[in-house]
């Protein structure tokens, strides 16, 4: 079943769901559906629930900064294991990158997505909404900052004005 | 005491005690003359390291692949029971060698340098692998720390990605031999003999941007050249300064190393 076929069968039962094709130019062709904020639940408990698709197994769920198009992206990828469907791919969008980077949490379709948001919320600042435990997953919780955005930059780890001879350092990379 | 039992079986390991002894102590050739005979002159430090080293009982600590690779050196093929690292300790309290094997995340540095302290002396530490060394592949990433000898002194460094377990046999036996030397009293003497030297060394805490403290100056010591803020000028003085004094780049400064 591809992306487009997905699509067309959520908007034939959800006509009001927020739902299109996003083409992959790739020669992966691995086009994906963006659903929107509002919907994503209902459209999300609809793809685990329906009799064709069945899609109950979330496989790995990821982020996406896109620094200049101004927001921060969710991917879920879903298979279905009764069907062997998949992968169908899953995106929701944040409205920008700072107070109004929240997505809802999928983590109450799929039980699957609960560390994976919390990775998400750590490395990329997604706060997901519902989410049952959201807090930093590979950092600790002192930490600031997202290091996997795109304009992260790394504590610079030599002491100021000094220079370890035979080792490099980010200026000589 | 298995040294006046046996016969010619025991002769190699006598003649090993002896050959460990001391300076200032029995002549080496008339030890060896009198074990002939079923005498054996040995010093009190000489069977005291050598029943250490010996026995070097690991901390089952694999943090990341040189696990692995730690894990294969146990096994039948190559076999550290035969150096007599045989039992691994899940206690720090019950291990005297803490093998850091892999990538040490700023995340678990406190959790290494707090085992650490818990482990009794006299204790000795190996980074095996490039990860524990310097931050290895990895030390650029945001949640590396760049080697756990910024932290806890180190003994032996086994370089590698991962080290082949006859690797770490071989730092295993550069440990044994380091042990072995030590002495007990006087000048120089072994960190556990020596209340000046520090048992146990202050844990990092988590700030808002990496550990706090960086790196613990006492332990960690390299080699820094200060150099002025002038942009572009500062490697190239950096290298200049430091091939003038003899240090080119990948220089181990006279670390303990193996490969």
């Amino acid at each position: 079943m591809t992306a487009a076929e997905v699509v067309e069968r959520v908007k034939r039962a959800m006509p009001e769901a927020a739902v299109e094709v996003v083409e992959n130019p790739s020669p992966s062709a691995q086009h994906s559906m963006l659903v929107g904020r509002e919907v994503a639940v209902r459209v999300a408990e609809f793809l685990r629930d329906d009799s064709e698709l069945r899609l109950d197994f979330c496989s790995n769920v990821t982020g996406i900064d896109w620094l200049e198009r101004g927001y921060l992206e969710a991917v879920y990828h879903l298979y279905s294991v009764a069907k062997r469907l998949g992968p169908v791919v899953l995106r929701m969008r944040t409205a920008d990158r700072e107070a109004g980077a929240v997505l809802p949490s999928l983590t109450p379709v799929w039980k699957a997505a609960e560390f994976q948001e919390r990775e998400i919320f750590d490395l990329f600042g997604i706060r997901f909404e519902g989410h049952p435990n959201l807090r930093r997953l590979l950092m600790w919780e002192e930490f600031e900052g997202h290091p996997m955005r795109r304009d992260y930059v790394e504590a610079e780890e030599f002491p100021a004005g000094f220079v370890i001879p035979g080792v490099l350092g980010r200026e000589e990379q | 005491m298995g040294l006046e039992q046996g016969g010619a079986g025991m002769e190699v390991t006598g003649a090993s005690v002896h050959a460990n002894l001391q300076s200032g102590e029995v002549d080496a050739a008339l030890a060896a003359e009198m074990s002939r005979h079923g005498v054996h002159v040995t010093s009190l430090e000489s069977l005291y390291n050598w029943g250490r080293s010996n026995s070097l009982w690991p901390l089952q600590f694999g943090l990341a692949c040189c696990a692995i690779e730690m894990i294969a050196a146990t096994m039948a093929r190559h076999d550290m029971a035969r150096f007599g690292a045989e039992v691994f300790r899940p206690s720090p309290r019950q291990a005297d060698l803490m093998i850091v094997a892999g990538t040490v995340t700023k995340k678990m540095a406190p959790m290494v340098v707090r085992l650490y302290n818990q482990m009794p002396e006299p204790k000795y530490v190996i980074a095996m692998g490039a990860c524990a060394i310097s931050g290895g592949p990895f030390r650029d990433g945001y949640n590396v720390l760049r080697g756990i000898d910024r932290y806890i002194p180190v003994d032996v460094f086994i370089a590698g990605c991962p080290p082949r377990p006859e690797a770490l046999l071989d730092g295993l036996l550069l440990l044994q031999e380091k042990i072995r030397g030590q002495k007990l009293v006087g000048e120089g003497r072994a960190a556990h003999a020596d209340k000046a030297v520090p048992g146990e060394f202050p844990v990092p805490g988590y700030g808002s941007n990496g550990l706090v403290p960086e790196w613990n100056p006492d332990v960690w010591k390299p080699e820094m050249i200060p150099v002025a803020a002038d942009g572009d000028e500062i490697s190239k003085k950096a290298r200049a300064d430091g091939a003038a004094r003899g240090i080119v780049a990948g220089d181990t400064q006279g670390k303990e190393e193996t490969s």
